[in-house]
Parts: C-alpha cells; structure tokens; sequence
C-alpha cells in the first residue's frame, strides 16, 4: 500500500453539502486508513448517500476540504476521481439496463489499457460472481436485483480501485443474496482493499465492520469500533431496534 | 410497372440521404433527449462550403479530374460541418443541459435560424447550381428504370457509413461509453467517462454525416441553397420519430421508409387526383376540352409529395409515439 498507516487514504475535513437552500450535510469531519472497512449509519436523510456521492463527485461540495491519498480533490470532477481510484457503486446500482453484463463489467475498466490486465480481472469477477458469469451476454436490465447489485460492485471492482463506496448493497434484497454480497465484500477487503460502507441495516454493516461513523440530521453524532458501537445503548435504540436498550 | 421500379430506386436514394440525417437526430436525442432542429442546417452548410470549395479547386487547379475534386470539396465540408457541430453544441446546448427541456429546443430553432441567415449573408439568396462531377450517362438496369451513377454512388456510401456507425457504436469502447452515457450520465461519469467529451463527440459524428448528406443532397438535385436544409431537416426529423427515436437502427428503417413512401406517393399522386379520371368531371363543360385528347386536370401534382412526410409524423405519433422501432415512451419537448 502507498499510504502509511499515519495519513488517511480518505478524509473529509468540515464537509458541508447542500441542495440549493437545504443543507444535507452540515460540516462533518472523517477518515479512512488504507485497508479498512468503515461503515456510515444512520435513518433515511441522515446525508449518508449524500457524503458518498459528494466523495465520488456527483454532488459538489458547498465547503470544506476533501482529501484522497494527501491529495486535495474537493473540486476534482468525478470522472478524473475514477482516476485516482475512487469507485462508487451508487444506490441503485445504476446499472446500465440497455448494455449487456459483459459490457457493464468493461465499462468498469473504461480507463485502462491493459488489455491482459483487464482479461485477468474479468475472470476474477466471474470466480467471485459465478451467477454473474452465466449472464455475460444478456441485457443487464433483465437480472434479478441480487445479479444486478452484483454486476455493479464488479463493473467497480474492474477500475481497480483504492477506495470503493458501496451506497446501500443489501437494499431491496433478500437475506441470502445479501449474504452472498457481503461474503464478496469480505474478500475484497482480505485483499486489501479500503471499503467505505453506507447502510441502513445497521446490525449487518456493523457486524462486518472495523470501524463505523453514526450519521444524524447532516451531522456524525458518533463514531468508534463496531463492537462498541453494536453494544452502545444509543445506537441499539437508534438503529438496531432494540426496544429493551 | 416501370414507373413503380423506378420510384423505389428514387425513394431508396432520397431515404439513405434522408436516414443519413436522421442519424444526428436520434443520436443527439439519444444522448441529450434533445431535439436539435439546427441539424438540417448543418446539411446546408455542408453542401455550400463543398460547392464553393469545388468551384475553387476548379479555379485553381483545373486540371484535376472530377473526383478528386469532389473528394476534396467533401472532406472540407465533413471538417467544417464536425467542427460546426461541435462550436454548436458547446457553445448554444452545453449550459442548458440542466435547464427546463423548453430552454435548449427553443435555442436549437435559433440556431438554426442563425445558420441561415449567416449562409444567406455569405451566400446569397440565390439558387446556387452545384457541379455536377459524376456526369455519366443514367445507368439503366432494367428497361424504362434509371439510376444516375451519382445516385449509385449515394446508395453504397450512405450503406458503408451507416455499418460503420453500427459498428462503431455497438463494438467499440467509445460506443459503449456513448450508450453508457446515453442511458445514464452520471453513472457514466463514475466509470470514469468524460461525458462531456463523449457528448461533443455525438454531436461531432452527427454533423459529419449531415455534411455527407447535404454534398449527396445537392449532387443529387445539382442545387444549393441557404434555405434548403429545412426540408431536409424535416422529414429526416420525421424519420427519426418514425424509426423511434433515440434508436439508431430505427432511423435507418425510418429514413428509408419515408423515402420510399414519399417518391411512390410522389409518383402516383398526380394520377390518382386527376379528375378527367372521374367521369362525372370529365365530361362536364368545365373541364371537356382539358380532357380530352389524353388530357389530365391533377388536383395535386407531385409538387405535393412533401405532404407524404407530415401525414405520416401524424400516424406515427397518433399510433405509435414509440415508433417503429422504438421501446422507450418519450415525455419530452
């Protein structure tokens, strides 16, 4: 890895986002060293989806730095992030319906040029996605939602990127295709690649999880270790629905 | 019979010019879900800047033979007419890309305007006679069915620029980033795509082959005129939604279609409409004297074959708004 474990691959300094006169996220401060799996929680509207796709940028930020790898990006149009290595898989999926699966994974590799490399990371897609694989030339707006989510975290994975931001994977999904998608997750990180995770289940994205932001109304109202924050009292009322806490 | 034949073969070239131009439309509607009425203007300009370059190299260097002459006159207007479809695009269409879908319609109608009006200044108002380079004695394949060589030379290369659109767009990595970004912009961003390069580029090719057609248009015809991508303009417009919009296959089909329809129509019009072909008119005192000896009294001749364009936007988007072709229902202006 590039980065030393002292300076951040990403951090957002005082980052405030806005659409037109409504202020979605309100100054908040975060970071991520290489090869960690951070997750950002919280209800609908927190500004969760809102902080990725500014990090990706498709939302301009209203104030504040955003720096990856040391590297100030805050005005760096999304697709010269791709570049850097920053790969959103948006909520969605946003999966293109009227290209082929296997004309969805390239567009992932879009930017390079290597040809073998590209080859070589295709076949690692399809060991990771076997269903994937099946459906190679098929229209990718006739797959299941699960095949779709899992097209769209490939087509990123085939940037090679250094930063992936996944916005919401197991929305819509049944558990067993979540499941799956987070085994996928797990690997990626084994091989160490640093994962920002938004989610709306909470107990999942924490359970898989180093550490984990807790987002409210624009603002991160906490932030700690996984364990602690699926055993803070808090956040299990909050998020977890625990009605005894 | 004959006349029938040979009003195929004319409907074919008409419809490859006409699909040619309908190309740009459905590219750009593709890709911006605008329609640019300036495109047939962009034909125009193709077609004057060739006919003054011609008559240049003629001037200059008449020695050269035909063809090289109408290839260099061809090539500058492609360069322009690209380079015109680029100037246009960033400079009328780019700033409203998120403006209210009236905004950038209304400004295509003014460019459009400003195109003529900047040929009506350069060029006059005057019919211009273009060259006619490829003066080969009509071919005739069939007995009483002509084809021009200039003709032949329109049908095979409106054919080769259209695979090699196909091509493009369906094989190679800037198509797919083209229908990445024609499906969505800002996923097509994540990948890593410049999708304002890649919309420059649509309207690039686009006007090329505008510039391809506007030089057919005016070998075909042999004139030039500052006004004359209006019609043009129209009915490959007409095309496009008869293909189905924002499909490329669909303006092919569309543009040839409507060529055909228009030159059979054209070509039996005048018949259909002659009232010395109703006994009732014929023999009456009015029209006794005009009809008789073979006469005819048409009610519309095939100065009238414009119409065949209109009545069929109407069916279309009475009928089927998605077109022949096409699968997306589209809501916009």
């Amino acid at each position: 890895m590039p980065t030393d474990m002292n300076t951040p691959i990403l951090q957002l300094k005082d980052i405030e986002i806005a659409y037109g006169q409504i202020q979605a996220v309100k100054g908040i401060n975060l970071e991520l060293y290489s090869g960690e799996l951070v997750c950002l929680i919280g209800a609908n509207g927190a500004g969760k989806t809102t902080t990725l796709n500014a990090i990706a940028g498709t939302l301009p930020i209203k104030s504040g730095a955003l720096q990856f790898e040391g590297k100030n990006i805050t005005a760096m149009p999304t697709h010269l992030r791709l570049r850097q290595g920053i790969a959103l898989v948006p909520e969605g999926r946003g999966i293109f319906t009227r290209l082929t699966v296997e004309e969805n994974l390239r567009m992932g590799a879009y930017t390079r040029n290597d040809k073998d490399g590209i080859e070589a990371d295709l076949e690692r897609v399809y060991t990771m996605l076997p269903r994937v694989k099946e459906r190679l030339a098929q229209v990718a707006g006739t797959l299941s939602g699960g095949e779709q989510q899992m097209v769209a975290i490939g087509r990123a994975l085939l940037s090679r990127p250094k930063l992936l931001l996944l916005d919401e994977p197991s929305m819509g999904l049944a558990p067993l295709v979540v499941e799956k998608i987070f085994e996928v997750v797990q690997a990626v990180v084994k091989e160490g690649m640093t994962i920002l995770l938004v989610e709306q289940n909470a107990n999942l994205a924490l359970e898989f999880s180093g550490r984990g932001y807790v987002m409210d109304g624009g603002l991160i109202t906490l932030s700690g270790n996984g364990d602690e924050l699926l055993n803070d009292p808090k956040v299990r009322s909050a998020y977890l629905g625990d009605e005894t806490a | 019979m004959e006349t029938f034949l040979q009003q195929i073969v004319n409907g074919l070239v008409v419809g490859s010019v006409y699909a040619l131009v309908a190309l740009g439309y459905t590219m750009v509607y593709g890709i911006l879900g605008l329609i640019n009425f300036a495109h047939g203007d962009v034909l125009m300009v193709g077609a004057l800047v060739s006919l003054q370059v011609i008559l240049f190299v003629q001037k200059t260097w008449p020695a050269l033979g035909a063809i090289p002459t109408l290839m260099i006159g061809l090539s500058v207007a492609v360069t322009v007419c690209m380079l015109l479809g680029y100037v246009i695009e960033r400079a009328a269409y780019r700033r409203l890309r998120n403006a209210p879908r009236l905004a950038p319609l209304i400004t295509a109608i003014g460019v459009s305007f400003l195109l003529q009006t900047l040929a009506m200044i350069i060029w006059g108002r005057n019919y211009h006679s273009f060259p006619q380079l490829i003066t080969t004695a009509p071919l005739q394949p069939i007995d009483g069915v002509f084809i021009t060589p200039v003709q032949v030379v329109i049908l095979i290369s409106s054919a080769l620029l259209m695979t090699g659109l196909i091509l493009l767009v369906n094989k190679t990595r800037l198509g797919r980033a083209m229908r990445a970004t024609a499906e969505n912009h800002r996923v097509a961003g994540l990948m890593g795509v410049d999708t304002n390069k890649i919309i420059a580029t649509t309207f690039i090719i686009g006007s090329g082959l505008a510039a391809v057609a506007g030089v057919m248009f005016s070998s075909n015809y042999g004139v030039a005129h500052y006004a004359m991508g209006f019609s043009p303009g129209i009915k490959a417009f007409t095309a496009a939604v008869l293909g189905g919009i924002g499909n490329l296959g669909g303006a092919m089909v569309g543009g040839v279609v409507l060529g055909l329809v228009e030159s059979i129509g054209a070509g039996y019009l005048g018949s259909a409409t002659d009232l010395c072909h109703l006994p009732i008119w014929a023999q009456s005192a009015s029209l006794q004297t005009t009809c008789a000896n073979g006469g005819s009294f048409e009610l519309l001749s095939s100065n009238y074959q414009d119409i065949f364009a209109f009545v069929i936007l109407g069916i279309v988007l009475i009928f089927r708004p998605t077109g022949l072709l096409g699968e997306r229902v589209s809501d916009r202006a």
